[in-house]
């Protein structure tokens, strides 16, 4: 499964601030370790902001502190700011659905279910704890 | 935690009957009576806080269930709404895991419904992944 890239970086974003709660980190250094422009990253972490994920610290060397409870936002929480599991795709005009392309849908939905549930269920501190558990931090 | 005992039944029916609004006692009856002997295999542990039953879990042991080889599953646990995120739900998995490692096997496994987020989100807590299983199901009426 493939997610946007916005959304890959908000959730890697969202980990680095509920990994140092209380603490500030500035969107450069937070660019700079994912390899992605501050200008790029700064508009997903407001997207993070306006959804009280993290608040915005001002003035010098400002940037973002964690303001949600890792223990209760789940990677659903977060995948749900930049793009539908699940959605329906878009359909030109009302014509009727094929035979074929009906029996996909039902597989496609079984996939999208499945991973909704996975994302639903996993927060942010579950997946930090993994980190720690597999020595990949 | 502790085996269950005869006289822990009623509490655990009434946890379960709170948690699920369902009062089954003829099915907590019977598995009382199939996984509370102490058997090695099987283990039905209650958290008894000392003032009365916090919790329970339920799982045994399986031999070559799918091709797949022994291994601990759980298929019950559940801990009093007002005694939740006191860790009681963390200890009695620990618990029936110890037991699981005594009885010689290595992985624990568990089957939750895909819309329970929040016990599947409680086993996630507690490091478990998606098994190497698909379950499957048809409609045969």
């Amino acid at each position: 499964m493939r997610l946007q890239k916005n959304t890959r970086l908000a959730l890697c974003g969202a980990l680095e601030f509920a990994a140092r709660p209380g603490r500030h980190l500035s969107v450069a250094e937070v660019a700079r370790r994912y390899r992605v422009s501050p200008h790029h990253l700064a508009k997903v972490l407001r997207a993070l902001g306006r959804a009280g994920l993290l608040d915005a610290v001002r003035g010098v060397g400002g940037g973002y502190r964690f303001a949600g409870n890792a223990k209760r936002v789940t990677l659903m929480d977060v995948v749900a700011l930049f793009e539908g599991v699940g959605a329906p795709a878009p359909r030109r005009g009302a014509r009727v659905r094929a035979p074929a392309e009906r029996a996909l849908d039902l597989v496609l939905a079984e996939i999208d279910e499945t991973a909704r549930a996975t994302f639903s269920s996993i927060t942010l501190e579950t997946l930090l704890k993994l980190i720690a558990r597999r020595g990949l931090g | 935690m502790r085996g269950v005992r005869p006289g822990d039944l009623a509490q655990v029916i009434e946890i379960d009957a709170v948690v699920t609004g369902l009062r089954k006692p003829a099915y907590w009856a019977d598995l009382l009576r199939r996984y509370g002997r102490g058997r090695r295999s099987r283990f039905f542990l209650v958290a008894d806080s000392g003032r009365r039953i916090e919790g329970f879990v339920i799982g045994e042991v399986r031999d070559w269930e799918f091709g797949s080889p022994p291994c601990g599953w759980v298929f019950a646990i559940s801990v009093r709404p007002g005694a939740r995120l006191a860790g009681v739900g963390t200890r009695l998995l620990e618990a029936i895991i110890a037991g699981f490692r005594r009885a010689g096997v290595k992985t624990v496994r568990t089957l939750l419904a895909r819309d329970n987020h929040l016990v599947l989100a409680f086993f996630r807590s507690q490091g478990m992944m998606a098994a190497p299983v698909i379950p499957l199901e048809k409609d045969i009426e």
